[in-house]
C-alpha cells in the first residue's frame, strides 16, 4: 500500500481527497437544506421531519459518522494543501495582480473555510450536541428557533452561510476540474450550475435566520 | 529623429545573490515607444555600464516569443500587462508616460533568484529528463505519415505542444504550482500514438519530480492560463490529474 501513501500524498493525490469529499459534501449541504426548509411549515412540519430522521437512527448514526470522516479529512487535507502551496510560494509580489488572473473565491478558499470551520464547531455545539447528547427529550425545533432569536448567533451564521456561497462557487467547477472532468462542451455550464448552486445553498440556509429574526410571529 | 519619448519610473528589484537580500532600487529612463521591454532594459544597462554600475541580470535569448528564455513580474503580471505574449514582445507603448513600473523576477521556492531578475528555473529541466520524450528505435527513417494522425487530434497536441517552458504559469499561480506545464508536456504525448508506451511511467516520473522540486498544488484559480504566454489552457491540467490518477491505478508500479 505504500503506493497509495505516496499517491494521496502527492500534490494531484491532495486535490483528489479534496475533490471527492468535496462533492460527497456538496451533496450533504443539498440533503441538509432540504430538510431545514421544513422550519417553513412551522413547528408540526418539522418535528415530523426530525422525527422520522429518529426513526432511522441506526442507519443515521452510520451515515453521520461517515460524513463526520469526509469533513475530517476534507479540513485536515485541506490545511495540507493550502501549508504546502504557501511553502511554494514563500515571497509574494511587492505589486499584486491577482485581481487581474484569478477570481476572489479561488484565492480566498482557505478564509472561506475558516470561517466555515467555525461556524460548523457552533453549530455542532449549539444544535446538534444538545439534541443528540443533551437531555434527550429537547424539541429541536424549540432549540432552533431560541438560537435564531439572537442577533448575534443570526447574524454569524448569515455571514458564514455568504462565505460558504463563496466557497462553494470555487469548489463546485474546481472538484470537476481535479477529477479531469474538463470538457469544452460541458464544463462552461458545470461553472454555472456551480455558480447557482452556491447561491441557492447560501441563500437557502442564511434565509432561516433572517426569517426567524425579522419575520416569524410578527 | 524627434519622435515623442516615454519618461518611465522603475522600481527594478536587485538582489547580488542567491543568498544575499534584495530590494527594489529606482531607475528613470526616457525611452521610444517602439522599443520593446527587454531593449528599453538594454539601454538602461548601457547607461548603467557608461557609469560603471552593475547592470541588472536578467535572461533573454530569441526575442521573438518562442524560446521562453525572458520572463519577468511586471507590476504583478508575469510578462506584463498584455495578454499571451512573452516579456519580449511587451512594447514600451503599452505604458504612459510618467508612469511607474514594478519589475520583479518570477517568485516561486522551486525557482531561486540567481541574480536580479534571473531566476534558476532548471527544475523544469529536469522533469522534462525523465519523461517529457519519447522512445524511438534508431535504424532507418520511417516513411512519414506512417501512422495515421487525425487533423483534430494532431491540433490539439499541437496546442499542448506550444508551450515554451517560460515557468510564467508557476509565477502567476499562488501556490507556485507548476501542473500548467506538466500537464502541457504529458497531455501532448498522451494525445499522440507516439507517446503510448511510455504513457503510464511519464505521468508518474514526471509528477513526482514536480513535487521534488517543492512546486505546490494546484487550486484551479486558472491564473496561469491567464498569464500564459502560449495560451495554454487549463484543461490541460484536468487532463494531467486524469491521466495521473489513472496511471495510478493501473500501472504495476509501486514505487513512485
Ligand atoms: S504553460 Fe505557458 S506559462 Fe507555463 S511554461 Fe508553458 S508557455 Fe510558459
Amino acid at each position: 500500500m505504500g503506493w497509495f501513501w505516496k499517491f494521496t500524498n502527492s500534490s494531484i493525490g491532495k486535490k483528489l481527497v479534496m475533490s471527492i469529499t468535496g462533492i460527497l459534501l456538496i451533496i450533504f449541504l443539498i440533503i441538509h437544506l432540504a430538510g431545514n426548509l421544513t422550519l417553513y411549515w412551522g413547528e408540526k412540519a418539522f418535528i415530523t421531519y426530525a422525527g422520522t430522521l429518529e426513526l432511522l437512527k441506526p442507519l443515521i448514526r452510520i451515515i453521520e459518522v461517515l460524513l463526520a470522516l469526509v469533513f475530517i479529512f476534507h479540513i485536515i487535507n485541506g490545511v495540507r494543501v493550502w501549508w504546502g502551496n504557501k511553502k511554494s510560494k514563500p515571497i509574494d509580489y511587492k505589486i499584486n495582480a491577482k485581481f487581474k488572473n484569478s477570481s476572489i473565491f479561488s484565492r480566498t478558499m482557505i478564509q472561506s473555510a475558516s470561517i466555515i470551520f467555525i461556524f460548523l464547531v457552533i453549530h455542532l455545539d449549539t444544535i446538534w450536541y444538545p439534541y443528540n447528547v443533551g437531555t434527550g427529550a429537547e424539541n429541536l425545533y424549540g432549540i432552533v428557533t431560541s438560537l435564531f432569536a439572537i442577533p448575534l448567533y443570526s447574524w454569524f451564521y448569515i455571514f458564514a452561510m455568504v462565505l460558504l456561497g463563496f466557497h462553494l462557487n470555487h469548489g463546485f467547477q474546481s472538484a470537476f476540474q481535479t477529477m479531469g472532468w474538463n470538457h469544452k462542451k460541458y464544463f462552461p455550464l458545470i461553472q454555472k450550475i456551480g455558480t447557482i448552486y452556491a447561491i441557492l445553498m447560501a441563500v437557502g440556509f442564511a434565509s432561516l435566520p433572517i426569517y426567524f429574526l425579522y419575520f416569524h410571529g410578527r | 529623429m524627434d519622435e515623442k519619448k516615454l519618461n518611465i519610473k522603475l522600481k527594478i528589484w536587485r538582489q547580488s545573490g542567491p543568498n544575499t537580500v534584495g530590494s527594489f532600487v529606482d531607475y528613470n529612463v526616457s525611452i521610444s515607444p517602439d522599443a520593446s521591454f527587454l531593449e528599453m532594459l538594454d539601454e538602461l544597462n548601457n547607461s548603467l555600464e557608461k557609469n560603471n554600475q552593475d547592470p541588472i541580470v536578467f535572461e533573454s535569448d530569441c526575442r521573438e516569443g518562442i524560446c521562453g528564455t525572458c520572463g519577468m513580474v511586471i507590476n504583478g503580471e508575469p510578462h506584463g500587462p498584455l495578454r499571451k505574449i512573452a516579456t519580449c514582445q511587451l512594447h514600451m507603448r503599452n505604458f504612459k508616460d510618467g508612469q511607474t513600473i514594478w519589475v520583479e523576477p518570477f517568485r516561486a521556492k522551486a525557482f531561486p533568484v540567481i541574480k536580479d531578475l534571473a531566476v534558476d528555473r532548471s527544475a523544469f529541466d529536469k522533469i522534462i529528463q525523465v519523461g517529457g520524450y519519447i522512445s524511438v528505435n534508431t535504424g532507418g527513417v520511417p516513411d512519414a505519415n506512417s501512422i495515421p494522425i487525425s487533423k483534430e487530434i494532431a491540433s490539439e497536441a499541437f496546442d499542448s505542444a506550444a508551450c515554451i517552458g517560460c515557468g510564467a504559469c508557476v509565477a502567476a499561480c499562488k501556490n507556485g504550482s507548476a501542473m500548467l506545464f506538466v500537464s502541457a508536456k504529458v497531455t501532448q504525448f498522451a494525445l499522440l500514438p507516439q507517446g503510448q508506451p511510455e504513457r503510464q511511467k511519464r505521468v508518474e516520473a514526471m509528477v513526482a519530480k514536480m513535487d521534488e522540486f517543492g512546486f505546490g498544488s494546484c487550486s484551479n484559480t486558472y491564473a496561469c492560463e491567464a498569464e500564459c504566454p502560449k495560451g495554454i489552457s487549463v484543461v490541460n491540467i484536468a487532463k494531467l490529474n486524469h491521466e495521473y490518477r489513472l496511471a495510478k491505478i493501473k500501472s504495476k508500479n509501486v514505487e513512485v
